[in-house]
């Protein structure tokens, strides 16, 4: 006997949540706890005073799970609200990348000039290595650090993507 | 500016919550609050002999009288000892509230004596929880745990207090500074309540499927059903859990569904084109085998919690909403319409068909008791009394629910979405409790009452005249029933070797024990056991190798019932054993 699997998608979640103690841990073990996916999960204080913070869960699944996901979500007494940015429409997901390469010649001049096409920050420099910043939607930071690979790469750090709807209305 | 401690604020948050009893056992975490609850007079402690009974006494207090059961317990493995009650209380949705000690906040993730990680360990099996580090924030947090405890879905909410909050002391005019971040599902959307009673009247074949949650509605909940039942003229159903909302002497009544339910109702459940699912969550075994589920039928599923909608199983009409409250909108749509509903008489006459079969009957024997006869003859000698009956787990739930009928809500207590062995004496220490002058009677297996047969002791220091009545057949008889069906009768470990002398148990206990082997004798040792004013344990020994059926077995469809025991096959394939 083998398990079957089913088909995923990519789905974008935002959750507002109290900012107390636990919440965070709520949330991710109750995707463990039902075998849910989180491909990314990021999560910051967004209010003036401090009492509420906003998750974005990037995660996957077939419809009927992705609605379970949701409906789960919602019935954790801290969450306040889900969105689901993937259904709700056209939407912007931004995510930072540090990228640290090492090399000399050719390749540390190949890697500058990738980094000029795609926007990236060079923040530090030695007369053998770069850590470049670059922002932007998870395929472009993707096919960055694969170019990078090519040209000396030593480690990458993500912040996980951030989102929000297009146009005036809140998510 | 008065000050309190953290102990004392916690009682008097308990006794504004109208709290007048708490299960529990002392320790080291939790002096401070035994202190405090040893000096005031309006709670009651029960002192139990495990924390496991503790938690399961509070969900038998709960669940019959409607209001919150209350543990106290402390740290380490008082925390954990509560843990399968509280995992017990979270899949039957019963509201608790459950208070742990803690170590010192300043001792907390130092590995300290009896730390444990409460609020980690509870995380996925309350409804929420709180480390509270501050006594200036207790008050407000009993408060919202039984708002949270108790509304919507009910379930178990654990406090946990370090011990240094217990002793600190705050301000007792604080007022609570929740706005309310909990809001249940209430009425239901007129648009959709009007389109349910119109898909309902239209039915040729209507059920109404029926579950736990309209217990947990309250009383009003049920009356209502009753009236639906009435004016749409539909055959109900219920779930293990909610057995009673609808009486099992009522016309419409076709006895429980799912696994080991009634062949009438899983037929209906598979032949009918209206289905109204009332407060029932298509777990699965109600369901058997999910694409053979009810395929034909437009499914309206009113639920007050909104996960539970397309779980598992798609439904046509999703009504997130109190049950009660969304039944007696029905109702009122229906009487104000002055609805006519479709002439049922073909429907009925296929019900009336598969009544015929008599699934439940048995082979009857004059020379051993029948466990199926063990129910039956106490259900004819307890039925004027309206008793409250609880459960264990395994073949001797099966047989109550299927031969003890139950007139009213919050008479049956069971152990049915975490299916715990060890249930049934403590939630029937904790319902007799809440209902000193009401009958309780636990219906136990021989090996599933060992497994909380240290409460005893409880049953005997309150004085609580509980009757357990063990089926007693020498086998764990669900497990070897499973092995009959499903591993050609390989009977690995199932056979409860070793048991106790229960006559000898309960009298060294202080209770009266009776054992009764002969059927000519059942009624009089039942009336013996009824007559005594104390608890007793009852041994009865029946039939060591009957099994419990009609049955869907693993991995089938609602038509494929098996009936009775000579159809078992004895073996199954990989698919099937997967899904027990």
């Amino acid at each position: 006997m083998h398990i079957k699997e089913e088909l995923a998608e990519r789905h974008v979640l935002t959750l507002t949540v109290d900012n107390e103690a636990g919440t965070l841990a709520r949330i991710a073990g109750m995707f463990t706890s039902r075998g849910y996916n989180i491909d990314s999960l990021t999560v910051a204080d967004i209010s003036e005073d401090h009492a509420t913070s906003r998750i974005t869960i990037v995660t996957k699944g077939p419809p009927p799970v992705i609605d379970q996901i949701i409906a789960q979500c919602e019935r954790l007494v801290p969450v306040h609200k889900v969105t689901d940015l993937t259904e709700a429409g056209p939407h912007v997901e931004r995510e930072l990348a540090l990228v640290k390469v090492s090399g000399a010649g050719d390749q540390r001049v190949e890697a500058m000039r990738l980094a000029d096409i795609y926007r990236a920050r060079v923040i530090d420099a030695t007369v053998n290595s770069f850590i470049f910043e670059i922002t932007g939607g998870p395929d472009k930071i993707d096919t960055f650090v694969t170019l990078m690979r090519e040209v000396g790469l030593v480690e990458v750090g993500r912040t996980g993507i951030v989102g929000l709807m297009r146009g005036s209305g809140a998510s | 500016m008065p000050e309190k401690s953290g102990a004392e604020i916690l009682i008097d948050g308990l006794i504004e919550q109208g709290v007048d009893t708490v299960f529990g056992y002392p320790g080291g975490a939790v002096l401070p609050i035994y202190d405090a609850l040893f000096q005031q007079k309006k709670i009651k402690h029960v002192l139990v002999r495990h924390e496991a009974g503790a938690a399961h006494a509070a969900e038998g207090y709960a669940r019959s009288t409607g209001k919150p059961g209350v543990v106290l317990v402390t740290s380490g493995p008082g925390a954990t000892n509560a843990v399968t009650g509280i995992a017990d209380a979270f899949l039957d949705s019963i509201p608790l509230v459950v208070i742990t000690g803690q170590v010192s906040t300043l001792l907390i993730g130092t590995d300290a004596f009896q730390e444990a990680d409460t609020v980690g360990i509870t995380r996925h099996c309350s409804k929420h929880n709180y480390l509270v580090k501050d006594p200036a924030e207790l008050a407000a947090t009993v408060r919202e745990a039984f708002a949270i405890a108790t509304r919507g879905r009910p379930g178990p909410v654990v406090i946990d207090i370090p011990k240094n909050v217990q002793v600190a002391t705050a301000p007792t005019d604080i007022k609570s500074k929740a706005a309310q971040r909990f809001h249940p599902a209430g009425e239901a959307e007129y648009a959709l309540i009007n389109k349910a009673v119109e898909l309902l009247a239209n039915a040729k074949a209507p059920i109404l499927y029926t579950g736990g949650g309209i217990i947990n509605s309250g009383p009003d909940a049920s009356a209502a059903l009753r009236e639906l039942a009435e004016l749409s003229g539909a055959p109900v159903t219920s779930t293990l859990m909610g057995l009673g909302a609808y009486p099992a002497s009522g016309e419409a009544w076709l006895g429980m569904l799912g696994m080991h339910g009634t062949y009438e109702a899983n037929m209906a459940m598979n032949q009918c084109d209206v289905m109204l699912c009332l407060g029932a969550r298509f777990d699965d075994r109600i369901t058997g085998r999910l694409d053979a589920f009810s395929p034909d039928s437009i499914k309206i599923h009113v639920d007050i919690d909104r996960s539970s909608i397309n779980k598992t199983v798609r439904v046509d009409l999703p009504i997130v909403a109190d049950v009660g409250t969304a039944i007696r909108q029905m109702i009122d749509v229906w009487k104000g319409r002055k609805v006519k509903p479709q002439p049922l008489t073909e429907w009925w006459a296929k019900v009336k068909g598969w009544r015929a079969v008599e699934c439940l009957n048995y082979p009857a024997s004059k020379a051993e008791i029948m466990p199926q006869f063990a129910i039956e003859r106490l259900y004819a000698a307890t039925k004027d009394k309206s008793p409250i009956i609880t459960t264990e787990v395994g073949q001797h739930q099966m047989w109550a629910a299927q031969h003890f009928h139950f007139e009213g809500p919050n008479k049956w207590l069971t152990s049915g979405g975490l299916g715990t062995m060890g249930y049934g004496m403590p939630a029937a220490i904790g319902a007799q409790m809440g209902n000193p002058d009401a009958l309780v009677i636990d219906i136990a297996g021989e090996a599933s009452i060992q497994m909380n047969i240290q409460e005893m002791g409880t049953a005997t220091q309150y004085r609580l005249p509980i009757k357990v009545f063990i089926l007693n057949n020498e086998w764990m008889g669900m497990v070897r029933q499973w092995q009959e069906l499903t591993y050609e009768s390989r009977y690995s470990e199932s056979y409860s070797d070793s048991l106790p002398d229960f006559v000898a148990l309960a009298e060294a206990y202080g209770w009266k024990g009776i054992r009764c082997d002969d059927p000519a004798k059942l009624d009089e040792a039942i009336a013996e056991m009824l007559a005594y004013d104390g608890p007793v344990m009852f041994d009865c020994r029946v039939s060591k190798k009957a099994n419990c059926f009609p049955m869907i077995p693993s991995g089938a469809a609602h038509t494929e019932m098996i009936l009775h025991s000579d159809e078992v096959s004895g073996t199954m394939d990989d698919e099937a054993k997967a899904l027990v």
